[in-house]
């Protein structure tokens, strides 16, 4: 089908969402509430209750229970989605990673919202990234287009034989969800194509009974735990081929594992997830008006984290500028620790500065980018970078007597 | 054995385990006294005591030896016997 | 031997403790759901002992994932089981009174009120057994385990039992029931009542543990028994559409005659002040027995039912 066979309408975020799943025909949909993943939630029973999406929805009593159902209809051989944010991921996660080892495919949005305490509704990445070590793939979407596309995307990942794991489309809240953007939605046969139905070859059933989730020792857990990290990397290329196979079809590339933006004779790389990068593309047009020679690379798988393509995006630039929107207290931030990692076989190792820039809901504005590049020049000047996590934008007024950055 | 993908296992795949090697004791029947009330199979809970023709049949592979068998039957026909070391 | 096995529903060569009274009731609940079914179970001494990898007794799909989550596991078994039009399949499931009564019961709380049609099947050895023996909410008054050990400052467990069956009625699911091991016929018949009935139905199996509550493994039974026996232990079945149903004592027995038995009672019976806490047990099984009406049949103009104050079911 040609991608001119598209609707295009002005809807909100959450709006984006809802259809892309309800496109999807999940059959099992357990819902809690939220902010800010209600919209999303509340579309959809809009669609069940008016026959639109004929799935079971459920009006679980927690988050816990949500992923749990999520869990019983997948070992059931049914497609299931649920969308969540903050402490309610937070609560799922004993649950992801039981999905994750066993090896479920199911497909959760996380409205990207700050982690308590202190409690608050702003986004920023804390509560997706907490969940990078379950085994879970996650995607960060900077436009509602890409989050409509990447939803999609996100069933045929989940699904496919070679993977089999969990898939988590971050999308910041508020900032997209509660945002009105004009989006291209496709029409039901276009996405029947892409994504034929979920049929597992083993599920629960009385006619061929199989037990899951056994109790296993030392003898086995090892093997069973590397087979699962298998899976996540085999997950790479998919992730890969699914987005080319997307844009063949439909027209619509957001990048795969990542995107570069620019970056062709960079001497400074910005480095970014989620709707800030969206902003980053402007910065970086405007600063190279100003003749300043910045690149820009969206992290869009950030599990499994794009080792490779990060090596190969960044080989040539001297310095690296890593907008962090989530933090590992005690250490650095989340994403800039996971850079580094990644870049420290590299050939040739770039700095690599670590900006809270987003994080705790702190707006971040065109005038923040111009003092993140100027810092990256100085360490380039210098030779090295001073600190190792930079806190953008703090107000430093109200901070008691005698806590200085 | 290799492991399948996630980890599920085949059903009554426990048979393989012969717990019989757990007791201590096992449990005689004696037919004579046998009024074939069913009553131990009832509650054997290693699931290793069956009907036969004419009297019930103990699956000594799996026997733990527990004595619920010998405890319960009504007419003393079942009775403990020390297993040599 | 083997070929016997061949089409059965749960085999030997499970890990259960001899004596164990868990897989009794397993076997009696089998009886009445046949292979037709999806169980669910919470981790807890069952999951474990008929699963370790790469073993299973189960003849009939089963699906474990974490402690406190059975109810809602169940619940998506159930919505995949109606999207693929198989609304024949029974959804049952099987869990231990940690997970049931403490940690799981927010989701339980949940699938009752939603009305899913579900068994949930609690067996109840009354404590947190598959980790050692800790007390739990289903954990009788003034037993013995190792976290309400007996001594200077306390005689053992200084609260009484939850009383779920009554949480359960409480929601208003259309079926309730207990039941003991040493009445497996009576599990059957229950289970089987309970799976005619659409809606989600609770029923609790009172299953003793010998290493638990120290008893000699062949006495599991009568453990079971002498429970039902003293009162201590109702058997009874209820709904908002369903008369009370007791299952009759004839002839009620003193409470030590139960206690005795057991080692997680002993401190009772040594203590100086022994006696006076055996009373207080023994005034639980009184109002058991005059609440329910067990020693009559049919229940008297006293008995005032089954949800009333703390005194333990």
């Amino acid at each position: 089908m040609s991608f001119h066979s598209k609707n295009m309408a002005v809807m909100e975020g959450s709006m984006a969402i809802a259809r892309a799943v309800r496109d999807a025909r999940p059959g099992v949909i357990p819902v809690y509430p939220i902010t800010p993943q209600t919209h999303i939630v509340e579309f959809l029973a809009e669609m069940v209750a008016n026959g639109e999406l004929d799935a079971q929805y459920i009006r679980v009593e927690s988050e816990f229970s949500a992923a749990s159902v999520l869990f019983g209809a997948a070992a059931a051989g049914v497609r299931a989605y649920t969308a969540s944010a903050s402490q309610g991921l937070a609560l799922m996660t004993e649950v992801i990673f039981s999905l994750a080892g066993s090896r479920l495919p199911v497909v959760l949005t996380g409205c990207n919202r700050q982690l308590s305490s202190p409690i608050s509704l702003q986004p920023d990445h804390q509560d997706t990234v907490l969940l990078r070590d379950s085994g879970i793939i996650e995607l960060y979407v900077e436009s509602a287009q890409e989050a409509y596309d990447t939803h999609l995307q996100a069933f045929k990942i989940a699904e496919h034989p070679a993977v089999r794991l969990p898939v988590l489309v971050c999308v910041d809240g508020y900032v997209l969800t509660h945002v009105f953007e004009p989006v291209s939605t496709l029409y039901q046969e276009q996405v029947n194509a892409f994504l034929p139905p979920y049929q597992p070859q083993e599920y629960l059933t009385p006619e061929n009974p199989l037990i899951y989730g056994a109790y296993t020792d030392d003898q086995t857990a090892l093997e069973m735990h590397y087979l699962t990290y298998q899976a996540t990397l085999r997950a790479k290329s998919v992730i890969e081929c699914v987005a080319r196979e997307y844009e063949s079809l439909f027209g619509q590339y957001h990048g795969g594992l990542i995107d570069t933006y620019r970056l062709d004779d960079a001497e400074v790389a910005l480095v970014a997830m989620g709707s800030m990068v969206s902003t980053l593309r402007e910065a970086v047009d405007r600063l190279r008006r100003q003749g300043r020679r910045v690149g820009l690379v969206k992290v869009r798988s950030y599990r499994p984290f794009p080792t490779e393509a990060l090596r190969d995006a960044l080989a040539k630039v001297p310095a690296v500028a890593v907008l962090e929107k989530s933090l590992s207290r005690g250490f650095q931030g989340v994403l800039s620790a996971d850079v580094k990692a990644a870049l420290y076989h590299a050939a040739r190792r770039p700095l690599v500065l670590g900006l809270m820039a987003g994080y705790g809901g702190r707006e971040m504005t065109l005038g923040t980018v111009d003092e993140v590049v100027a810092r990256a020049y100085q360490a380039v000047g210098q030779g090295c970078v001073e600190e190792d996590c930079v806190f953008l934008n703090l107000r430093k007024e109200i901070l008691p007597e005698g806590i200085a950055q | 054995m290799k492991l399948h993908y996630a980890f599920l296992v085949r059903p009554r795949t426990s048979l393989d385990s012969k717990t019989g090697t757990w007791r201590l004791s096992r449990p005689v029947l004696d037919k004579s006294k046998c009024s074939r009330c069913g009553i131990c199979e009832l509650y054997c809970p290693d699931v290793c005591i069956v009907a036969a023709s004419d009297d019930y049949a103990i699956d000594y592979d799996y026997c733990k030896g527990c004595g619920i068998c010998a405890h319960e039957c009504p007419t003393g026909a079942i009775e403990m016997i020390p297993e040599e070391m | 031997m083997k070929e016997y096995y061949q089409d059965k529903l749960f085999v030997p060569g499970h890990r259960f403790c001899p004596g164990c009274a868990a897989p009794i009731a397993v076997k009696a609940i089998l009886k009445a759901t046949g292979a037709n079914v999806i169980l669910v179970s919470p981790t807890g001494c069952l999951e474990v002992c008929t699963s370790p990898y790469p073993y299973s007794a189960w003849g009939v799909p089963w699906v474990h994932s974490l402690f406190e989550n059975a109810p809602a596991i169940a619940v998506g078994v159930e919505a995949a089981l109606k999207v693929r039009g198989r609304r024949d399949v029974h959804v049952v499931v099987i869990g231990g009174d940690g997970s049931t009564y403490d940690i799981g019961l927010g989701a339980l709380s949940g699938m009752f009120e939603r009305g899913h049609n579900i068994l949930y099947i609690c067996y109840n050895n009354e404590a947190y057994m598959n980790t050692g023996v800790q007390r739990s909410g289903a954990t009788p008054y003034l037993a013995s385990t190792m976290t309400t050990r007996p001594g200077l400052m306390e005689p053992g467990n200084m609260r009484p039992k939850k009383n779920l069956p009554a949480i359960a009625l409480a929601h208003g699911i259309p079926y309730v029931a207990t039941a003991s091991v040493a009445f497996p016929q009576d599990i059957t018949r229950k289970v089987e009542r309970a799976l005619n009935i659409v809606g989600p139905k609770y029923i609790e199996i009172h299953t003793p543990c010998p290493i638990g509550w120290g008893f000699d493994t062949a006495l599991s039974i009568e453990v079971a028994r002498k429970g039902v026996l003293s009162g201590l232990i109702p058997l009874y079945e209820a709904g908002p559409d369903i008369p009370l149903k007791v299952r009759p004592i004839r002839k009620p027995e003193p409470v030590t005659a139960y206690l005795k038995l057991q080692g997680r009672f002993k401190h009772l019976f040594l203590r100086p002040d022994g006696e006076q806490w055996i009373a207080e047990i023994q005034a639980i099984a009184d109002d058991n027995i005059r609440r329910l009406g067990l020693a009559s049949q049919p229940p008297t103009q006293e008995a005032d039912g089954i949800a009333t104050d703390l005194s333990g079911a």
